[in-house]
C-alpha cells in the first residue's frame, strides 16, 4: 500500500493543529506576556491550514514550488511580527519546529504498521520543515534589523539638536562619532535653521566626539565651509587636548577655521563679532 | 535673447536671480556684469541667489568666476540668500568659492560691502578728496 502523504495529513488537519498548539502551551518559552493563546491559536491555525492546503508530492520534492509560497508570506508576517514583539529567536524557531513534532506524531501513530512509509515520510517531512525553520530565521533577523535602522534613525534625529543661544547665535553640540550620514543631517539641520533663524553665526562643539580622525575632521571642514557659502560664521569648539594631538599628528589643517578651546570663549568670540559686550551690573553706590 | 538684469545701486550692482540658470545665461551674465562693472567703476556686486534651487559645477565656477574677475577689477563680490542644498551641492561638488562673500540676505550682503568699501575708502585719499 503506497498511502499519500499529503492527503493523510490533509485528513488529519485537525489533530495537527491541536497537538501543536498542546505543544505550544505547554512549551516553558510560551510568551503569555506578549501574546494571548487566543492569538496564538488564530495564527498557528491560519499557518496549518496554509501549509496542509499546499501539500503535494511536488511541494515535498522542490522547496522552491510556487504553491507553498502563500505559506512562505504567512511564515514571513509572523516572524517579523514576533521580532517586533520582542520574541528571542530561540523561542521563534521553538515556535516552527514544534509543528514539525506535531507532524510527526501524527504520522508515527496513522503508519505504526509501514516502517518503510514512516521513514520515508518522516524524511520528507523534515526537509519541508527545515526550509520553514531557515525562512523562519531570516525574516526575523530581517524584522530585527528594521527595528535596529528604525532606532538608528531616532537617535540621529535625536541626537542633532541646533540650539539658539543668542539672537544670531546658534550653537549645534556633536556627542558620538560622525559619519558621513550623520554629518550630512547635521549639515542640512544647521543650514535650514539658519536660514529660519537669520543667524549670523554657528559655533560646532564637539566636546562630545570621542575621536577626531582625517574623515571626521574632513566632515567638519565640510560643515563649516558650507555655513560660509550660506553666509554665516561657523566656529568649532570643544577641541580637547588628544583631539588637537591627533589632528596636528595627521596633518589636518585647520588653520583657516575658527577653533575654540570651549563653548564658553566661543560664544564671548561670537559676542566680540556681533560687537555685544557682556558687563556685570555695577551696584548703585548711594552718595 | 534672455538676459539678467544688472541693476546700479549707487557704487553697487545688483543682480538677482530669479529663474534657474543655464549655461548660456550665466556666461552672458558673467561677460554682462564684468562690462558693467567697467562701464560704472562700481565697487561692489551683489548677486542674489535666493531663488536658484538648482546649482551645477559650472554655475558653480561661473560664480566662483565672478568673483575673481570682479576682485581684479577692484570690485568685491557678495553673494546673498544660498540655499541650503545649494550650499551642501557646492561642498560636496568642492567649490568653496574662494574670493566671493557671501552673506544670508541682501540687507546683510548691503551691509557687507558698505563695510569693505568703507574701509577702502578712508585709506584711498584720492577718494577721499572727490567726496
Amino acid at each position: 500500500m503506497k498511502a499519500d502523504l499529503s492527503k493523510l495529513l490533509q485528513r488529519k488537519k485537525k489533530q495537527i493543529l491541536e497537538s501543536w498548539i498542546q505543544h505550544q502551551l505547554v512549551d516553558e518559552t510560551l510568551r503569555e506576556d506578549l501574546m494571548s493563546n487566543e492569538e496564538l491559536r488564530e495564527q498557528s491555525e491560519e499557518l496549518v491550514n496554509a501549509l496542509l492546503k499546499s501539500l503535494s508530492d511536488k511541494v515535498f520534492a522542490d522547496a522552491d514550488a510556487p504553491e507553498l509560497e502563500p505559506v512562505y508570506e504567512i511564515l514571513a508576517g509572523i516572524s517579523i511580527s514576533r521580532a517586533r514583539q520582542g520574541f528571542s529567536p530561540k523561542e521563534t524557531g521553538l515556535y516552527v519546529f514544534s509543528l514539525k513534532n506535531a507532524l510527526q506524531e501524527v504520522l508515527d501513530e496513522e503508519a505504526k504498521d509501514d516502517p518503510q512509509f514512516l521513514y520515508d515520510s518522516i524524511k520528507r517531512i523534515n526537509k519541508l520543515m527545515d526550509n520553514l525553520g531557515v525562512l523562519t530565521f531570516e525574516t526575523y533577523i530581517k524584522g530585527r534589523e528594521e527595528v535596529i535602522l528604525r532606532q538608528t534613525d531616532e537617535i540621529t534625529e535625536i541626537s542633532t539638536p541646533v540650539i539658539r543661544v543668542w539672537d544670531g547665535i546658534l550653537a549645534l553640540p556633536i556627542i558620538g562619532t560622525l559619519d558621513s550620514a550623520r554629518t550630512q543631517v547635521v549639515m542640512e539641520n544647521l543650514l535650514q535653521e539658519i536660514v529660519n533663524t537669520g543667524s549670523t553665526i554657528a559655533i560646532l562643539d564637539i566636546s562630545g566626539v570621542p575621536a577626531v580622525d582625517s574623515l571626521v575632521a574632513q566632515h567638519l571642514i565640510k560643515t563649516v565651509s558650507a555655513t560660509r557659502l550660506m553666509g554665516a560664521e561657523c566656529i568649532i569648539s570643544g577641541i580637547r587636548p588628544e583631539i588637537a594631538q591627533t589632528v596636528v599628528h595627521l596633518g589636518i589643517d585647520l588653520s583657516n577655521i575658527v577653533t575654540k578651546a570651549s563653548l564658553a570663549s566661543a560664544l564671548k568670540y561670537a559676542f566680540g563679532l556681533m560687537k555685544l559686550d557682556v558687563k556685570r551690573i555695577q551696584k548703585d553706590i548711594k552718595s | 535673447m534672455d538676459r539678467i538684469p544688472i541693476l546700479r545701486m549707487g557704487r553697487f550692482l545688483l543682480v538677482t536671480i530669479q529663474i534657474d540658470l543655464y549655461d548660456r545665461l550665466a556666461t552672458n551674465l558673467e561677460s554682462d556684469l564684468v562690462q558693467m562693472v567697467n562701464k560704472t567703476g562700481a565697487r561692489g556686486v551683489l548677486i542674489d541667489i535666493s531663488a536658484l534651487s538648482i546649482v551645477d559645477s559650472f554655475m558653480g565656477r561661473i560664480l566662483g568666476n565672478i568673483g575673481s574677475m570682479s576682485k581684479i577689477m577692484d570690485a568685491e563680490t557678495v553673494v546673498v540668500g544660498m540655499q541650503p542644498a545649494v550650499a551642501i551641492t557646492l561642498i560636496e561638488l568642492g567649490l568653496e568659492l574662494k574670493g566671493v562673500h557671501t552673506a544670508l540676505n541682501v540687507e546683510k550682503g548691503m551691509e557687507l560691502l558698505q563695510e569693505k568699501i568703507g574701509a577702502d575708502d578712508l585709506d584711498d585719499p584720492d577718494e577721499d578728496s572727490a567726496e
